[in-house]
């Protein structure tokens, strides 16, 4: 199966899941489809969702909850 | 002096603030900083850096016992919270005190009061300062009915432990109140895990003004107004003192209120009290008190001649206030500028990055509060401010026009931010004949000629 690694778009702090009290939108081995949500990206303060652009599997994460990413660092990698 | 070593619990341009108050004063200074913030400016300043902790705010500049290493391990007799993170934290400044430390502000239970909206303004009552019209403290949903038809409709539904907009609704009906109040009483448990709610008219067109105090928990005094209705989000973006709508005797009865509510509540340190004004009655109402120093507290400065970063680190020391009402005299006028990294023409997208080239303007009456340099990478972890433009004059006509003139001097390259919007502020009729309110910004920010000047502002 090949895999696609999705970039971070922005530098911020990667968020898996809508708030802190409520689960991932996505766990490893989901299925995507082309504009999911997969995270939220916070750059001061602001909040981006980071979106799926290929169908596929969700197959690890580079970047684990709440943690620090530049932009054009690998975020996820997707089974496609 | 009675205080050798004071660190800096905060960072950006309030870091650079007070580590200049402490040189003057021959203190030794301490910088705390994140990963994220080992190329900050104050830590390039300070005698002395410590890393205490990752990128994000609760796991370094909000983790409490990560800054209280710091200064143990740094022999630091006081700690400067500055503003934001854990400046208005009780739990920090008893902690500090505990630790046999000197917490520059207020005591922890004065903290702790005035962080409770409804028992602030209990104390407000208390103290003769008029208040919005609404409930006598915290309400139910029967009360909330009957006070609703005592002080009238729109009415606000507000969270007593609230902040930042959170917990609060507007109701316009008997019916929408009964909607609303367990929707706010459940965003407030969720946001602050208590969903204590009051009640206060809505007022729809007012002026933000708030009055500046010192105390040194015996007596106090008032530094005069400022006036901070330009707001986008309610976010300050540009600030002035004095209030020039204030009519003499209204401006002598809003300051004199400040001072009996801050030495009722025997008040340590700089703090600010926060009213609406209202241009038609000429009534002002309290609203909230900030009990710390606050980002556009250089206005203040510049029309007092006062230094209150020192005036702060003096009392926190045990001096007496240094200065009599009769002392502290307002001449002229200042503005300040928030800079921040946004883009206004797209919707003030954050914009982090690297400030590949800068100008900073110059001259009499003129002062940049920042922590940029030329090559300095702004990380995206934090909030936007890059730092305060801030002008002195001895009218507002004046101020207003150096104001233009250091604007087009200022140069941020590399990143965008807000300069071109404030240049074209600068000149609106309505901000320059002052004929402005809380809610005037954002209507103006709609408009179409903000979008296009501001690109334009971006390209060059």
């Amino acid at each position: 199966m090949p895999i696609t690694t999705l970039p971070s778009p922005l530098p911020g702090t990667f968020y898996r899941r809508p708030a802190p009290d409520q689960p991932v939108y996505k766990e490893i081995g989901d299925s995507l489809a082309p504009g999911d949500t997969i995270g939220l990206i916070e750059v001061m303060k602001t909040f981006t969702a980071v979106t799926a652009d290929v169908a596929g599997r969700v197959a690890a994460f580079h970047i684990d909850d709440e943690d620090a990413v530049m932009a054009g660092q690998p975020l996820l990698d997707i089974e496609t | 002096m009675a205080i050798g070593t004071i660190m800096i619990a905060n960072r950006g341009e309030i870091a650079v603030r007070i580590i200049r108050a402490a040189r003057k004063l021959g203190c030794r200074t301490v910088q705390v900083y994140s990963a994220a913030d080992r190329d900050m400016l104050a830590v390039r300043l300070a005698d002395q850096a410590v890393e205490i902790g990752p990128a994000k705010p609760s796991k370094s500049y909000l983790n409490i016992e990560a800054v209280l290493r710091a200064a143990q391990q740094t022999g630091a007799d006081a700690i400067h919270p500055g503003y934001g993170f854990l400046a208005e934290n009780p739990a920090f400044a008893a902690a500090v005190e505990a630790d046999g430390r000197i917490f520059i502000g207020p005591q922890a239970a004065t903290i702790r009061m005035m962080g409770d909206k409804a028992a602030a303004r209990a104390a407000a009552i208390r103290a003769g300062v008029p208040v919005v019209p609404g409930s006598d403290g915290v309400v139910n949903p029967a009360e909330a009915l009957a006070v609703a038809a005592r002080i009238g409709f729109p009415i606000m539904i507000k969270a007593a432990a609230g902040g930042g907009g959170r917990g609060i609704r507007i109701a316009q009906t008997p019916d929408e109140l009964a909607t609303l109040f367990p929707q706010a009483g459940a965003e407030a448990r969720a946001a602050f895990g208590d969903d204590s709610l009051y009640l206060e008219r809505f007022v729809g067109r007012a002026r933000h003004i708030e009055v500046q105090v010192l105390g040194d928990g015996h007596a106090a005094v008032h530094l005069f107004e400022r006036e901070c209705s330009l707001q986008r989000r309610r976010q300050k973006v540009w600030e002035e003192a004095p209030a020039s709508a204030l009519p003499p005797p209204v401006r002598s009865a809003l300051c004199a209120s400040a001072v009996r509510l801050a030495e009722a509540c025997q008040y340590r340190g700089a703090g600010t009290l926060e009213y609406l004004y209202d241009d038609e009655s000429g009534g002002f109402f309290f609203i909230e008190m900030n009990t710390r120093i606050q980002v556009e507290h250089p206005v203040t400065e510049m029309i007092t001649g006062i230094d209150l970063v020192e005036e702060m680190i003096r009392i926190a020391a045990g001096e007496r206030l240094r200065l009599t009402q009769h002392d502290i005299v307002c001449r002229g006028h200042a503005i300040e500028v928030r800079i921040n990294a946004e883009d206004a023409a797209r919707q003030f997208a954050p914009s982090p990055g690297t400030v590949s080239g800068l100008v900073v303007p110059g001259g009499f009456g003129v002062r940049f509060d920042s922590f940029l340099y030329a090559g300095y990478t702004v990380p995206p972890f934090y909030d936007s401010l890059l730092g305060k433009l801030i002008v002195w004059d001895a009218t507002r006509e004046g101020a207003l026009a150096r104001m233009r003139g250091a604007l087009d001097e200022l140069k941020v390259e590399g990143i965008a931010t807000t300069i071109p919007m404030h240049t074209i502020l600068s000149k609106d009729p309505a901000v320059v004949a002052g004929q402005v309110h809380t809610r005037w910004l954002e209507a103006w920010l709609e408009t179409a000629e903000l979008q296009a000047a501001a690109s334009k502002g971006e390209v060059a």
